[in-house]
């Protein structure tokens, strides 16, 4: 199962050994970005245009450390996989460096990098059997025959498919495929990996499936990982750390819950889960809350979350989960009376459209245990939510 | 229920068993599919079977001894080829010479008799007239008389193979064989053994442009898989200009451009490069650079296709496993090109056996193919034996090629794009 026994993930969300001497310390699941000084990939000022018009990626500084699985999240056409083919070497930045254990790779070709790549559509070699695909990256470095066929076995045991070894990509099926080009990219032990959608082809089941067999193997190697992809439900599954990428920038970089709980704009707060978007002004700060007016609603206490100044225009993030139908009255600083417009049953939860504010694309998530027999289409009730549950974003 | 569905016969909703509606149903289908290709099938046979069957056919029948001199060879069944045939053979052929000469079919038998013996066909005319002026026998000594070839035993050999309608005469010659005086097989003398010759000059021929369009197309092809959208439609116009304009065109601008006193050679001594013009053209260079050209899309279509499907990542794969450039293109990119290749090289190959308008435009005397001698022997010769023989012999060959290609190769592998 173990690739790289020398390598092991670095225990309790420590940082990487920098000269033998732990640099920082803090608790498991804290922010990684406190050890940033010594990341083991640093985009550093990147920006890369195609055409000499367009800037596809914007003015980029992140840093990865090592043994992290980062996701790139964002909708298509936002910059991911250019990202990646920089780093991986095949697209070459406009402007800005990239280090990778602290050397600048500019100049450096793909194959001296020694980065493992997962491809979308997985780019196994169709002319070779699952084998030899696996073999090649072996073959390139010279490596002894028993030596190959000994690390094969291993690649091909760690993501089950010793009995496949002899057949040629195409007899394979796409579950299958793909767990061939992560064994390819990771047979001759890179520190570091990257994934462009990997997932993307193959059906619900199955991707969920490789989820979390991609985050064991990541657990496992103590590799890091560059991971992209679209689907905001895998970036939250996997990723110690999800960068959040729309039109060539990073909007949020942070760990999965924080994303979900404390989007920093409304994109953000849009992209990632379910969200109630309600524009409207600033009214009144008073220190951590605000009070936004939403025409037509009334007034609403929020947090303020980036608004500067009263008067300006603000988009209020509110989760479809944290709003609560009939408070009990005084329980809630937020209540307002709606009538339901539709309701969808899920199974495990129920989706209430509303009408409130003289807005209907109100939406209320309502667990299957809370008794939602008499939510009925147009029945009128309230809704409440708490002042926190509620984020004043700037306006975009 | 389930037991009764599987073991009571189906029946759908107006009681027809379920088997004869499917089979009613398909039937009319397959009618339809077959109406829709009847045009076309009946083109084929027309065009393409019955003439390539014919001319198998002719390659190995010739009844113009058996139709012409019938009383000859039917007298000759009983002759046993040691010495010469006795009384009632000579009779029998003055009968049919007289006969030929009123019916003028005379020239004919000569000819025909001239493919296995050259020189006789004068004989045969002249002894025609004579005998027509022969009034009663022993015809024998008469015969032998008006021309000394009755005299000879292979002549009597050959008016006994004619016997038969059907001749391995033209198949032998077109692979330097003959018959002898006693109608064994022998090799042909010097002067008529120029076919394997031919047929070699054929295969290298094609071999050479084969392979000369595969080392410039594959490049090209790479280039216009590679290059940008825009550059590469603009290059892929300028290839099918040349594509599609006539052979006949394009081979006389390569006349126009290589003769001694052509473009080339014209340049070339102005700057004194050359002293006297170099040869050119109407020569194996000429016909391989030529041909070259024809063929060039041919190779280069079914690659570059082929080259198109390629994805990009694969390469991208590779370089990211570790490979150079090189082991990439090598190792990843080339394999995946060989349907492409072979599809490409089968094409041309199969096409230069055939090529004739080329060679006899910018080839010389030595440069001339297999088709070239079937043309001259169809349109001038009028010797359609050895026409058929030829062309049968090089269909043959070409289609012992394509299985053993197959064979090697798998055709399922090939793709043209
Ligand atoms: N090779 C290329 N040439 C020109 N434009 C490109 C190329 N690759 C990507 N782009 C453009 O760059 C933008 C970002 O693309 P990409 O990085 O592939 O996004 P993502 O992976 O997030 O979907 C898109 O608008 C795309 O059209
Ligand atoms: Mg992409």
């Amino acid at each position: 199962m173990d690739l790289r026994p020398g390598l092991k993930k670095p225990q309790g969300g420590d940082c990487p050994l920098v000269g033998g001497v732990p640099v920082a310390t803090h608790a498991p699941g804290s922010l990684k970005q406190t050890c940033v000084n010594d990341a083991f990939v640093k985009f550093s000022g990147i920006q890369k245009t195609y055409d000499g018009e367009t800037l596809v990626v914007k003015n980029l500084n992140l840093d990865i450390a090592q043994g992290e699985f980062l996701t790139m999240l964002g909708p298509s056409g936002s910059g991911k996989t250019t990202t990646l083919m920089m780093l991986a070497g095949f697209e070459v930045p406009t402007q800005g460096s990239i280090l990778l254990g602290g050397r600048s790779i500019g100049g450096m070709p793909p194959h001296k990098r020694d980065i493992g790549m997962v491809f979308q559509n997985y780019a196994l070699f169709p002319h070779m059997t699952v084998e030899e695909n696996l073999a090649f990256p072996l073959k390139v470095r010279k490596l002894g025959k028993p030596e190959i066929e000994v690390r094969v076995k291993r690649a091909l045991d760690m993501v089950r498919l010793g009995v496949q070894s002899k057949r040629r990509p195409g007899q394979l099926s796409g579950g299958q495929q793909q767990r061939v080009a992560l064994a390819r990219a990771l047979v001759f032990e890179p520190n570091l990996v990257l994934m462009d959608e990997p997932l993307g082809a193959l059906d619900k089941q199955l991707r969920e499936e490789m989820q979390l067999e991609i985050k064991h193997i990541h657990d496992n190697l103590g590799i890091t990982v560059v991971y992209v992809t679209h689907d905001q439900g895998e970036a939250l599954t996997m990723s110690d750390r999800i960068a959040v990428f729309n039109d060539g920038v990073i909007q949020q970089l942070a760990t999965p819950a924080e994303l979900y709980e404390r989007p920093q704009n409304p994109f953000v707060a849009q992209f990632i889960g379910e969200n109630n978007r309600l524009n409207g002004k600033v009214i009144a700060l008073n220190g951590t809350t605000c009070t936004v007016e939403i025409p037509g609603a009334g007034n609403v206490q929020a947090l303020a979350v980036n608004v500067e100044m009263v008067g300006r225009p603000t988009v209020l993030s509110l989760r479809p989960e944290r709003v609560k139908l009939n408070p009990t009255p005084g329980s809630l600083p937020n209540v307002f009376s709606a009538r339901v417009a539709e309701v969808i049953y899920l199974g495990d939860h129920v989706r209430v459209r509303m009408s409130v504010g003289g807005r209907d694309d109100f939406v209320v998530k309502l667990s299957n245990s809370e008794g939602v027999a008499h939510v009925e289409p147009g029945a009128a009730m309230t809704v409440g939510w708490r002042a926190e549950d509620c984020r004043a974003l700037a306006a975009s | 229920m389930a037991t009764m569905a599987t073991t009571a016969v189906q029946t759908s909703s107006v009681g027809v068993p379920l088997r004869i509606t499917l089979q009613r149903v398909e039937r009319r289908r397959k009618l339809r599919a077959f109406g829709l290709v009847l045009p076309l099938l009946l083109f084929i046979v027309i065009a393409f079977v019955m003439p390539i069957g014919r001319m198998m056919f002719d390659a190995v029948h010739d009844d113009t001894l058996l139709v012409l001199m019938p009383k000859t060879t039917a007298a000759l069944s009983v002759w046993d080829g040691k010495d010469l045939p006795d009384e009632s053979a000579y009779a029998a052929l003055a009968g049919d010479l007289k006969e030929a000469w009123s019916q003028k079919t005379a020239g004919r038998i000569g000819e025909r008799m001239n493919y296995e013996l050259s020189g006789v066909a004068s004989e045969v005319k002249s002894s025609a007239r004579k005998a027509s002026m022969l009034s009663a026998g022993p015809y024998k000594a008469a015969m032998i008389d008006i021309s000394s070839i009755w005299g000879q035993r292979e002549v009597w050999s050959l008016l006994k193979r004619g016997r038969s309608a059907y001749t391995a005469f033209y198949l032998l010659r077109s692979a330097d064989f003959q018959y002898g005086p006693e109608s064994q097989i022998v090799a042909s003398p010097p002067e008529n053994a120029i076919f394997r010759d031919i047929f070699l000059r054929t295969l290298g021929i094609s071999i050479g442009v084969t392979a000369a369009t595969l080392l410039l197309g594959f490049p090209l092809a790479y280039l216009l898989a590679t290059l940008p959208a825009r550059t590469s439609n603009l290059l892929m116009m300028a290839i099918l200009t040349s594509f599609f304009t006539s052979v006949l065109v394009r081979t006389t601008a390569w006349v126009v451009l290589l003769q001694d006193h052509g473009l080339i050679n014209e340049t070339l001594m102005a700057l004194h490069i050359l002293s006297q013009p170099a040869e050119l053209i109407f020569n194996r260079f000429g016909t391989v650079l030529a041909m070259t050209h024809i063929q060039l899309p041919f190779t280069l279509l079914p690659i570059y296709s082929v080259m198109k499907s390629i994805s990009p990542s694969h390469v991208r794969a590779a370089r990211s496993l570790g490979a150079g450039p090189f082991y990439a293109f090598w190792k990843v990119y080339f394999p995946q090109t060989l349907p492409g290749i072979a599809a490409g090289c089968l094409l041309t190959f199969i096409l230069c056996l055939g090529y004739y308008i080329t060679p006899a435009l910018v080839g010389g005397p030595g440069d001339m193919m297999v088709s070239n001698f079937v043309a001259t022997y169809t349109n001038e010769q009028l010797n359609w034996g050895m026409a058929s023989a030829l062309g049968a012999i090089l269909l043959t060959a070409t289609l012992l090629l394509y299985f053993v290609f197959n064979k090697l190769v798998g055709l399922d592998q090939i793709r043209m794009g």
